[in-house]
């Protein structure tokens, strides 16, 4: 075999057989690996410890609030798409500790300087529409003001192993938002899942150092040209497209008073699923907590929702007392509010508020029925 | 806006929730229910040196029970020590009103946006401001009385609910001494009450303005602040001349928790201070 000299953008082909091999450099460098795994019939992330490991053979049926894995037996490791979780919860833990005090001597309140673990984390297989929604989190935690130090001790040392979508699910509308089927860069490594061999390009000086002493051939036109097809197929497969989201803020700014926002009220049950599965709803709420004994006391972090009733609570009214303005916060803020805020849409296209909402509320359809209502 | 540069703050950009504990100096009872609390940081060089503008806030911690945001009250040029006058209303605030001399509370900030105080040189000026939304104002009162010839006339329309609740009742001689022009107004007057009774919007029907040359400020019960705005609009002042202070549910005062959106904005970063030409759009749309 040839000797390869590997350079962050090169793109060579990995045999399926070099992919324990990969794992194990990531294990041995010090990562804790994360990868999909089946647990409960859904994709979820855990600790990674063999491929073997993987939902390889799986394919999941996804739409409006319907989700099943089959087993196809297929054998590819990544063409299950992501089940109710995302990534989000690694960077931006879903509970984590703000603060904890404790009363000195003199009974005054002292910060407890807490503990964080810093092992560098491995994304192992993150979809395109999700590497994009890290990078709209970026955004907002990683401020030139501030940085979220949470996010950034776990975010700033990750690593991330980023995999085309070459079958996308049946909710995703990720090429309508430009954020797939194929990886945008961010990552360490992407790689493009063919039959044969994956298709491994060198995203990072981390990445090219995670593929030492892996057996690697060069790319053949043959395989870069099923890559190809095969995300343009993608792109035909997808379940969802949203056209013209561009054109979303105004439309949405200047409709705040639609007909449809009336209608989508009657339906939605404004228990925050969506927010939940959502991979760059960001939105937190603080709670407080003290011991018994009155000396020690926690601050801690949760994620929260605009769809709670406390959410935009304050003395004397809640701003938004119902589901109509919480539904309407949500979708403007998402598509609309999210441009001026941090230059980019709030919305990646991933498609599980459309999988996950037990409603059946999709917002692609509920975006068309709003152009279809100001425009007919 | 976050000041990361010049003076101290009580704030780290790389631990942004993480508290500077103050000790309660002094507590002044101002009406039924609202007390101004000054404080005074325990770090030397951040009692020495915090510095706010006009109209910020400060998230003030009760280790236990959580933050409030509450606003600076007190003079902007009066260095070592800072006011916060608080409702006592929620958890945090009721227990704050529960403390006592010597406390400690933990303190974050200046976060927000200010009262554009030098765009107003030069200018009129008309405060138009309700129950607990005098507070905020007040440094700008005392900035005027310092720099009084800087600006024109400046008017003060005020309201409580009754007069016992009017808030810094002491004060009032010195306003007025300063040349500052005072109305005051209660919705509910009792038989030792000779002032004027109704709501701070009718307070401009007494109030000549020239439009050309008038900033409004306004702050309080957003009822208020509407009809305020309708009153100065009517008047011809334009949006960008009108400035409101809106308050809305904060948890972090970075623009991260989401929590006080108002359109694009986040109350706690793009505001508490807004122009109301970037707010119009929205703040009349119904629980937006």
């Amino acid at each position: 075999m040839v000797e390869i000299q590997l350079f962050v953008g090169s793109t060579v082909a990995l045999p399926k057989t070099g992919l324990e091999k990969l794992l194990a450099n990531l294990l041995q460098i010090g990562y804790r690996v994360l990868g999909p795994q089946i647990q409960d019939g859904a994709i979820i992330y855990k600790p990674l410890k063999s491929i073997a490991d993987l939902p390889r053979g799986y394919v999941s049926e996804q739409d409006a609030a319907y989700y099943r894995l089959v087993y196809s037996g297929h054998r590819r490791y990544f063409d299950v798409t992501p089940g109710p979780q995302s990534w989000k919860q690694f960077f931006f833990p879903a509970f984590s500790e703000l603060a904890s005090f404790r009363r000195d001597e003199h009974g005054s309140w002292q910060v407890d300087e807490a503990e964080t673990d810093l092992t560098p984390l491995a994304l192992f297989g993150v979809f395109p529409c999700d590497l994009a929604a890290i990078q709209v989190q970026d955004r907002i935690f990683l401020r030139e003001e501030w940085k979220d130090p949470i996010y950034w001790s776990r975010r700033q040392s990750a690593f991330i192993l980023a995999v085309d979508c070459l079958h996308p699910c049946g909710t995703g509308f990720c090429a309508s938002m430009g954020t797939g089927p194929k990886a945008n860069p961010g990552f360490d490594i992407r790689l493009t899942e063919l039959e044969d061999v994956f298709l491994v390009e060198v995203g990072s000086e981390a990445g090219r150092m995670v593929m030492e002493g892996i057996s690697i051939l060069p790319t053949s036109a043959f395989w870069l040209q099923a890559a190809q097809k095969g995300l343009e197929d993608a792109i035909i497969r997808m379940g969802r497209s949203l056209p013209d989201q561009q054109e979303l803020p105004n439309l949405l700014l200047n409709n705040l008073d639609a007909h449809q926002w009336d209608d989508v009220a009657q339906r939605c049950m404004s228990c925050a699923s969506c927010t939940q599965v959502c991979p760059t709803c960001f939105c937190w709420d603080a709670r407080d907590s003290i011991h018994l004994n009155g000396q020690t006391a926690r601050r801690e972090r949760v994620w929260d929702s605009c769809f709670n009733p406390d959410y935009s609570y304050i003395v004397g009214g809640n701003s938004r007392p119902n589901t109509r303005s919480r539904y309407r916060q949500w979708l403007t803020h998402k598509f609309a509010s999210w441009y001026t805020q941090f230059g980019t849409s709030g919305c990646v296209g991933c498609g599980r508020c459309i999988t996950w909402c037990p409603a059946r509320i999709d917002v692609t359809v509920e975006l068309r029925a709003i152009r279809e209502e100001v425009q007919p | 806006m976050i000041q990361t540069l010049g003076k101290p703050h009580a704030f780290s950009p790389s631990e942004p929730m993480q508290p500077y504990w103050a000790k309660i100096i002094e507590i002044v009872h101002e009406a039924p229910s609202v007390s101004t609390f000054w404080l005074e940081f325990l770090d030397a060089h951040l009692k020495e040196g915090f510095h706010f503008k006009a109209g910020q806030f400060n998230m003030l911690l009760v280790p236990g029970l959580g933050e409030a945001a509450i606003s600076i009250s007190s003079d902007i040029e009066d260095g070592h020590r800072i006011g916060h006058t608080i409702r006592s209303i929620g958890n945090v605030t009721s227990t704050i009103n529960r403390m006592n001399v010597g406390d400690t509370l933990g303190v974050r900030g200046p976060f927000g946006s200010w009262w554009p105080l030098d765009d107003f040189v030069g200018r009129d000026i008309v405060i138009a401001a309700g129950g607990i939304g005098l507070p905020p104002i007040r440094p700008v009162i005392y900035y005027v009385m310092h720099h009084r010839h800087d600006f024109g006339k400046v008017i003060v329309l005020y309201g409580a609910r009754t007069q016992n609740d009017l808030q810094f009742t002491s004060e009032y001689k010195t306003w007025q001494d300063a040349g500052i022009e005072l109305q005051v107004t209660v919705d509910r007057g009792d038989d030792s009450w000779d002032g004027r009774v109704g709501v701070v919007p009718i307070l401009f029907y007494n109030t000549r303005l020239d439009p050309r040359n008038t900033v409004i400020l306004t702050c309080g019960p957003e009822i208020m602040i509407r009809f305020v705005i309708f009153e100065a609009l009517a008047r011809r002042v334009p949006p960008e001349r009108i400035f409101v202070s809106l308050e809305r549910n904060m948890k972090c005062g970075l623009g991260s928790c989401g929590h006080c959106q108002v359109g694009p904005f986040f109350v706690c970063k793009d505001g508490p201070v807004f122009s109301f030409d970037k707010l119009q759009a929205y703040v009349n749309v119904e629980e937006f």
